[in-house]
């Protein structure tokens, strides 16, 4: 069986041999060898070392002697040369199960006993397969062959130690030890070390789509420690030595050390290195020392081989199959039995040939002869022919304009290609949540700051329109699609191969592909740039208070007294600051490369230099924009007293006088804080609002004209929003657009939303950012440390010194669990506890009800530290930092002191909306007898709504929840749950059938669980619970799983209900859930291509699914089942013919046809007609399909291809070679027909039955069947027409000559033919009349009732409300029936 | 609208064809076709029935064996296997006139001219000609490839094992035997006589072969098969054609003249015949029999039963099941439509 395996394998490899998949792997041949040089230099280089210098020091001898095994970086993927092309196809080739069946029958045609055709007949099929194959390995070997030579051939600029300088080299000339200097959106032609970087940082971002399909930019660090930090590098000066591990195909993970000249030793890690095939982005120039080359690059030893799936139904085959070698051996048996008792009975009569052989050892070889004989039956063709078949299916999968999204311009791809049959098995289905019901585009909705809730109405009512609803789609679709493209882009070009593997580059075209490796991928604009996204629409209360800050004179006052209104400013201001830094987004600008954009590098130490800043950028554009706000008289004071408000409460070193001239403003500000507090009654502290009122006057908002028009404007606030909105359009318009580039997608959420409340993030700089903020203009924020997110602690923090108050502030944004145990309450006064504790309430208050929205929450916190703190972590920090053994622990270690006693902000509700469709889609494959799973690793409150949402969950329906903490717990429960569902199931059976319009009927149940308590339940002694349990459920969410439970859970039901399992998903977590399903379906969205990479097939909406399965699934699997029992069929029946000779030959392997005629039966004649078969057959049409998805269901409950369809077609062959046999027996019985002129009607005859077979098991006939079957047909007489006139001595001892068109020539051959024809096929004739009209789906006739019963309904109301108009108008309810009767009385 | 479609490059052809949309015939087999399907399958089969019937009872068959197991059958002398150059006569009588052209054949059963290794040995390069195959015959031709190491001219197994009775016909008119001309040409296939089996282009034959010895089991070289008629010898004599296309059944008849000529054109008139048979063929050894059978032909070939019972029946059988069929369709397809 595994011969099998590697034989489908093998196809598979060979028919998607144009996509270019593969181009990278490496051979296993080179890849043996690899290992084995590792293994030999492992031995002579200090173990698992490998040193490397630099090429041109004084270490170069040196160098020399100990690189000299080490591999240059020319690639070689080929796998044969001119020479070695044709023994090692050969050799590669008979691995091949197939072709060593035909091997060995051809080699048992050598053998003269047992000879039966002439030996170049039984090497027809072997050669033809043979030659088919090997032309397919040659061009693809030589696509391979110029890839390989154009990227060697690649130009890149290598230090040459003679010249001094850099200078293009081709890549296969680089070298272990070389430097290689590369430019911005290069690729990396070899892994090296980073050592240089036009970064002031000293890092560099590189993207990895080539090598993982992951677009986000990842971040590479230059080693540490080097003399020449910072000043542009000379190789000349590079005198260290660097030792690292031995080539490994991690690729993440880099182990080593650089022992610079003065003896230091400097860890390395994966983050100092350079990958091959990655680009560099956003960075001018990189320099770096190779260190592997070639194939010993991580990127070259990773090329695994492409995903190989084996469908169910080829499992089934194969048995199928066994059973077929086993009729073979039983009729090769008789035959042998038979042929010795003949033997026996005929011992010396004149036709003898040899009778002194033994009965015995004639009947041996005629075993092997008749094996020889019946060779078709053994359908090896088969399996050639269903890779043709999925080929084809494949190619109409994706091609279909369902499954193509016109806003991404993507098809979906089908990256598995032999398990398209599954597709129409489907049981289960997993689901993830996250970016797979929902679309992942992160978009801000509201936001909760001090305790207060800002609920963003407009926002929302913005966010209800679909974005491809609107026109303005071609507009965003821009963006959108070249981020995708080049996403795509990037897919293809280099060693991607994995992803190449689906259709999408077997249709492109080799040049396009080329052309992508010549001119380096476009700069991507950024990812995560939705309009959606972008276009926050603020809160119009948060807006006016946070204007506050813009208002100069307002704080004086506020910043003396410590009212909470400013504190809540603070608050507000320090929440969009958090937003708008804590993060590791990348700001490009489409005019500026992304690396030039921050100008301002020095950090900024004290106050007086803000001052200084602030000045100098009042002229930058922004100024001229926010001028308005800021007068030019007062242009410092709003600095210093924004500052005051930051240093409030702290006792910093940094004191400001604040200009006292704030006496006229105050009846302005407070009318508007009236205003507020009106608006607001929730609101903290009113009574200091009205302290406020009188002490705040407005004067400098007059300079504004807009706005004092407006003043006495009840829907002030509103133009204010306007305003402001203006304000952000113009500044759209006069800069250009900056592009954020983020990690995630709630990031750049956020940061969009931060930029609609006009704090801008406007460029990132090694050490500091640079933040706009409204009425304050530009900032630069000295950027001290960014401690990246990891799943474990579930956040991020930045450390900067705040730009305001030069003090030290962490800035933390994470899970809302996280952060609200983080978030102690602070050390102070009664009142102020009092006040945080209240806060704390309200905020998770807020967070609860985002939760039951459906929003993703997240909370920002921050923390002061004060200098000697911030030196104590500081120590810390660098110490982890610096450290290279357990580096991670250490630094997460470090994070967590430093996460401590955070001060609560506020929470932010981000909205990730369903994909479109989705509900509808649900509710289909659970009407097709799909049983939805939803796993996420979201909250059990999100999850649920989400389900609501989706129509997963209806309002009826009964929601088990299991949350436990210990494991008896869990089996209490699932007892406990189990017994409720099925009292729950009595009851609703009782209910139904007592009143059936009961309104509070439960109609389905629906568990959720959440992660812990999945883990208890997924353990060996509660797995069976847990499984019945689900059975009875409609439907099943698992919340806050981890992947690995999610591919548990997958795991459990794929294996102990034996059922047919699909998981969808879109991110990395999703991988392993996708890859132990049977079917694995990746969505290209927002969150990179792993988990398209490790899918069978990538859709890019939730939405393709219905058609997908419902449609294909079920198309492909009734396809191929058809196929294969018809293949089967079509063996059985004419190899039977052969074999019911045998009973009149003295079962002597005899056959009544010519032998070419007799191989190319199979191999042409009978070839094609199946594969069209398998790929065009409908037996439903599609729209059918869709309407009605029980269908799907009811074709996997009554199987196509189950043992007894087998059986039944087997029996069917039999009958039909019968009749095909024996018709022309006994029409020719005792007359003096020659052997051959007996063979020929048989021939016609089972040619003509096996072609109108199909014709009836077809559901569709197209012109294409029609003429694949008449071609066909034609092919076979034409054949046997021409080679009974020309072959006048050939292929003895069935010399064809005159038989057929002396047969050809009497009626009496075509009165045989259609005798045999009309009853062979009389049988299967009849059943399929009956089974149509009697047995024809019960689903699909009762849905063609429904279909009449409602035009029925239709055309009677219609005929009723016609009547009523036409008669005297008697206002009757036209929906009453009971009506009707008099109706037509009254008129008539 | 162009630049839109270039940016729309991955976007499927929306074709018939790519989109599964091409205009099918759906051959759902309903009975709505088939009933009427059946009604005409079934008539056109009875009609053609009938018609194989009516013509295969016109057709006279006169089958005569002459093995002679029995003890009183003329031939049982000759069945002893060490009788050399045994002559038997066999008398029998035709009661009205056998309609003419009559043929002419011989019959073995249980004769397995079909047997695998039987059929390949010749040599089918020696048989069209080929002088080359003289000298050095095929392998296939085992065992019958040389004797006494010369070769043997045509060699192998089924030239070896020709048939050797031959057969002279007399009617009896008054007590007198009046022979019956037997026509023996054109009994071969054309293709066989004039494109597959060639003799050497050498004059005289016989020259041709020299050094090679005939047949084991002849009587006579191939040369020499046909005394009176020069053209009718070597590869191309019409019995050894006949003989060389192998039947495809064990139970076999093979043409060995026709009765064309003279009086009997018009068919063999009543009366009584004798028939001379020079009996030298051994079937005893396989339990085969030997026979002659005198039949005329129709457009259908010879006599067969079976074609025209089994159109019949197929053709009757049609019909039942159309009945059948619209019964079914009466009581399950009737009341939904209503």
């Amino acid at each position: 069986m595994e011969r099998f395996h590697w034989l489908q394998h093998r196809c598979r490899q060979l028919l998607a041999g144009n996509s270019g998949q593969g181009w990278y792997s490496v051979p296993d041949g080179l890849s043996n060898k690899s290992s084995l040089d590792n293994h030999n230099s492992q031995h002579r280089f200090r173990g698992k070392r490998r040193m490397v210098l630099a090429c041109h020091g004084p270490h170069q001898q040196e160098f020399q002697a100990v690189s000299k095994n080490y591999k240059g970086n020319a690639i070689r993927t080929t796998k044969y040369n001119l020479l070695t092309f044709i023994p090692m196809n050969l050799f590669q080739q008979f691995h091949r199960a197939a072709n060593l069946y035909f091997l060995f029958l051809a080699l048992l045609n050598w053998v003269p006993v047992v000879e039966a055709f002439q030996k170049e007949i039984t090497m027809i099929p072997l050669l033809v397969v043979l030659t088919v194959i090997a032309v397919k390995d040659a061009l693809e070997d030589y696509r391979r062959y110029l890839f390989d030579k154009k990227v060697n051939n690649s130009v890149v600029r290598v230090f040459c130690g003679t010249q001094k300088t850099y200078i293009d080299q081709c890549w296969m000339d680089v070298r272990v030890g070389d430097f290689v200097r590369l430019s911005c959106n290069e690729i990396i032609p070899a892994d090296m070390l980073l050592l240089y970087s036009s970064d002031p940082r000293g890092v560099c971002y590189i993207e990895t789509a080539n090598l993982d399909g992951e677009t986000n930019l990842k971040q590479r660090e230059v080693v540490s420690g080097l003399p020449f930090q910072g000043v542009e590098f000379t190789p000349e000066s590079f005198h260290s030595r660097i030792e690292c591990e031995n080539p490994k195909n991690d690729l993440s993970r880099f182990r080593g050390y650089i022992e610079h000249s003065s003896g230091v030793r400097v860890g390395l890690h994966s983050s100092n290195l350079l990958l091959r095939s990655c680009t560099i982005r956003n960075t001018e120039t990189v320099i770096g020392i190779v260190v592997y080359a070639g194939h010993e690059t991580k990127a070259m030893m990773n090329n695994s081989g492409p995903r190989y799936k084996r469908s169910k139904l080829e499992k089934r085959l194969n048995t199928d199959v066994l059973w077929c070698v086993f009729l073979l051996l039983i009729m090769c048996l008789s035959a042998a039995i038979g042929h010795g008792l003949w033997l026996k009975n005929h011992s010396d009569p004149v036709f003898q040939v040899d009778g002194e052989m033994s009965p015995a050892l004639a009947g041996f070889y005629v075993f092997w002869t008749m094996i020889i004989v019946l060779q078709v039956l053994i359908p090896i063709s088969l399996y050639v022919s269903i890779e043709i078949v999925k080929l084809g299916q494949i190619y109409f999968i994706h091609n279909d304009l369902a499954l193509y999204n016109e806003q991404l311009d993507s098809r979906i791809q089908c990256r598995a290609l032999n398990i398209t049959e599954d597709l129409g098995q489907i049981q289960y289905l997993f689901s993830d949540k996250t970016g797979t019901l929902t679309e992942n585009k992160m978009v801000f909705r509201r936001c909760s700051i001090f305790g207060v809730e800002y609920p963003h109405e407009e926002n929302a009512r913005r966010l209800e329109v679909y974005e491809a609803d609107s026109n303005e789609a071609a507009g965003c679709s821009v963006t959108l699609k070249s981020g995708c493209s080049g996403k795509s882009l990037s897919c293809r070009s280099l060693s991607c191969n994995r992803s190449s593997v689906s259709l999408h580059t077997l249709t492109a075209e080799p040049a396009e592909e080329e052309d992508q490796l010549s001119t380096h991928v476009q700069p991507r604009s950024s990812a995560f740039c939705s309009r959606m996204t972008k276009e926050v629409v603020p809160d119009p209360q948060l807006v006016r208070k946070f204007n506050l800050l813009c208002s100069p004179v307002v704080h004086l006052t506020e910043c003396c007294s410590e009212n909470p209104s400013s504190l809540e400013l603070t608050y507000i201001t320090d929440f969009f600051l958090a937003l708008a830094i804590c993060n590791s987004v990348v700001v490009s600008s489409p005019s500026r490369p992304p690396h030039e954009v921050p100008e301002i590098q020095t950090p900024l130490k004290s106050l007086e230099e803000i001052k200084l800043m602030f000045q100098r950028f009042s002229f930058s554009p922004f100024s001229a924009l926010s001028s308005h706000s800021i007068p030019p008289p007062i242009k410092g004071s709003p600095h210093s007293c924004a500052s005051r408000l930051f240093t409030r409460g702290k006792t910093g070193s940094l004191t400001f006088s604040t200009p006292p001239n704030d006496t006229t403003d105050r009846s302005d500000i407070g009318q508007e804080s009236k205003l507020e507090t009106t608006n607001h009654k929730g609101e903290l502290d009113s009574s200091a609002v009205r302290e406020r009122e009188d002490a705040v006057q407005m004067e400098d908002w007059e300079t504004d004209d807009n706005f004092r028009d407006a003043k006495t404007n009840p829907d002030m606030a509103v133009q204010a929003v306007e305003n402001l909105n203006r304000e952000i359009a113009s500044d759209g318009d006069t800069h250009h657009e900056l592009l954020y580039e983020a990690e995630s997608p709630d990031e750049a959420a956020l940061v969009h939303a931060a930029q609609a409340y006009r704090c801008t993030l406007r460029g990132r700089s090694a050490d500091s950012l640079l933040v706009d903020l409204p009425g304050l203009g530009s900032l630069a924020v000295p950027l001290l440390h960014i401690l990246p997110f990891d799943s474990n602690r579930k956040r991020m923090s930045v450390v900067v010194r705040h730009p305001l108050t030069g003090q030290v502030v962490v800035y933390t944004k994470g899970a809302d669990s996280v952060i609200m145990d983080l978030a102690e309450t602070p050390k102070g006064e009664e009142q102020a506890l009092d006040m945080y504790s209240h806060i704390r309430e309200q905020t998770q208050k807020h967070l609860d009800t985002y939760a039951r929205e459906g929003l993703r929450t997240l909370c920002i916190a921050k923390k002061g530290l004060d200098e000697k703190e911030y030196d104590v972590w500081l120590k810390g920090q660098l110490l982890a930092e610096s450290s290279i053994e357990n580096r991670e622990e250490l630094l997460l270690e470090s994070a967590e002191r430093l996460e401590t006693n955070l001060t609560l902000l506020g929470a932010t509700g981000i909205v990730d909306r369903l994909q479109e469709e989705v509900p509808e889609t649900i509710e289909t494959l659970q009407r097709a007898g799909i049983k939805v799973w939803v796993l996420t690793g979201d909250k059990q409150e999100t999850a649920i709504n989400i389900a609501y949402a989706c129509k997963l969950l209806h309002a009826s329906d009964q929601l088990l929840t299991a949350n436990c903490g210990s494991k008896d717990a869990c089996a209490a429960l699932l007892e406990e749950l189990k017994l409720e569902v099925q009292c729950g199931e009595g009851s609703l059976t009782d209910l139904t059938a007592r009143v059936e319009s009961s309104l509070v009927s439960v109609t389905g149940f629906i568990l959720v669980i959440d992660g812990q308590t999945l883990n208890w339940a997924l353990q060996e002694e509660l797995k069976s619970n847990f499984l019945e349990l689900t059975c009875r459920c409609k439907a099943v969410i698992c919340c806050r799983s981890t992947p690995l439970q999610k591919s548990q859970v997958v795991q459990l039901i794929r294996d102990q209900l034996g059922v047919m399992t699909l998981a969808v998903g879109d991110g990395a977590n999703d991988v392993s859930m996708i890859q132990v399903a049977d079917v694995g379906i990746g969505i290209s969205g927002q969150e990179g291509m792993q988990a398209v990479m490790s899918s069978d097939f990538a859709i890019s909406r939730f939405k393709h699914l219905s058609k997908l399965l419902l449609v294909h699934g079920h198309w492909c699997y009734s396809r191929l089942a058809n196929m294969i029992l018809y293949f089967i069929y079509k063996n059985v029946m004419y190899v039977n013919l052969l074999f019911w000779y045998q009973f009149f030959c003295g079962f002597s392997g005899s056959v009544m046809t010519n032998s070419w005629v007799l191989i190319f039966f199979n191999l042409l004649f009978t070839s094609i007609p199946p594969l069209i078969y398998g790929i065009l057959d409908q037996d439903i049409p599609a729209d059918t399909l869709m309407e009605l998805p029980e269908l799907y269901q009811a074709a996997h409950t009554s199987k196509v291809y189950v043992p007894n369809m087998f059986w039944i077609t087997v029996v069917d062959a039999f009958y039909q070679s019968l009749v095909c046999f024996f018709v022309p027996y006994f029409a020719f019985a005792g007359s003096d027909v020659g052997e051959l002129s007996f063979g020929s009607p048989i021939n016609a005859s089972a040619l003509l039955i096996i072609l109108l077979h199909q014709v009836i098991e077809s559901k569709t006939l197209t012109w294409i069947h029609v003429l694949v079957l008449l071609l066909s047909g034609g092919f076979y007489f034409g054949f046997v027409l021409l080679f009974s006139v020309i072959c006048v001595t050939c292929s003895p001892p069935t010399n064809p000559l005159g038989v057929e068109t002396l047969q050809m020539c009497q009626p009496l051959f075509y009165i045989v033919c259609a005798l045999t024809i009309v009853t062979a096929l009389l049988p299967r004739l009849l059943f399929r009349a009956l089974h149509n009209t009697l047995y024809s789906s019960a689903v699909w006739k009762s849905a063609q009732m429904d279909k009449m019963d409602s035009e029925e309904y239709c055309r009677k109301m219609q005929c009723c409300t016609l009547s009523r108009s036409r008669g005297n108008r008697v206002p009757v309810c036209a929906d009453n029936a009971g009506l009707e009767p008099s109706m037509a009385e009254v008129v008539s | 609208m162009v630049k839109q479609e270039q940016e729309l490059d991955n976007r499927p052809d929306n074709t018939a064809f790519t989109q599964q949309r091409l205009p099918a015939w759906q051959p759902m087999l309903s009975a709505g076709i088939i009933i009427p399907g059946f009604v005409l399958i079934g008539l056109a089969f009875i009609g053609i029935g009938v018609a194989l019937f009516v013509t295969s009872r016109s057709i006279q068959v006169l089958e005569i064996d002459y093995t002679g197991v029995a003890q009183d059958s003329p031939c049982f002398k000759c069945s002893d296997p060490n009788a050399k150059n045994c002559m038997c006569t066999m008398e029998f009588s035709i009661d009205s006139l056998f309609q003419g052209p009559v043929f002419f054949y011989y019959g073995l059963t249980n004769y397995f001219q079909n047997y695998r290794r039987y059929g390949v040995s010749k040599d089918a390069n020696q048989l069209s000609g080929d002088l080359e195959y003289f000298t050095n015959p095929s392998d296939d031709c085992a065992p019958y490839v040389y004797d006494n190491n010369k070769p043997i001219v045509p060699c192998g197994s089924v030239a070896n094992s020709m048939f050797n009775d031959t057969f002279k016909l007399f009617q009896i008119v008054n007590g007198a035997r009046k022979q019956v001309p037997l026509d023996g040409k054109g009994i071969a296939w054309w293709t066989d006589y004039n494109v597959k089996y060639r003799n050497p282009n050498v004059t005289p034959l016989r020259n041709a072969f020299n050094g090679t010895v005939k047949p084991v089991f002849w009587s006579r070289p191939a040369y020499e098969l046909d005394p009176t008629d020069p053209a009718n010898n070597g590869f191309i004599n019409q019995d050894f054609l006949v003989w060389m296309r192998r039947a495809a059944l064990p139970n076999f008849r093979k043409l060995y003249r026709r009765i064309t000529e003279g009086d009997f054109a018009e068919g063999l008139p009543a009366g009584n015949y004798s028939l001379e048979i020079a009996y030298n063929y051994p079937v005893l050894s396989f339990d085969g029999e030997k026979k002659v059978v005198f039949s005329n032909v129709s457009w259908m070939g010879g006599k067969n039963e079976f074609l025209g019972i089994a159109y019949l029946v197929i053709g009757s059988l049609c019909v039942v099941m159309s009945i059948v069929m619209l019964i079914v369709y009466a009581k399950f397809k009737f009341p939904e439509e209503d």
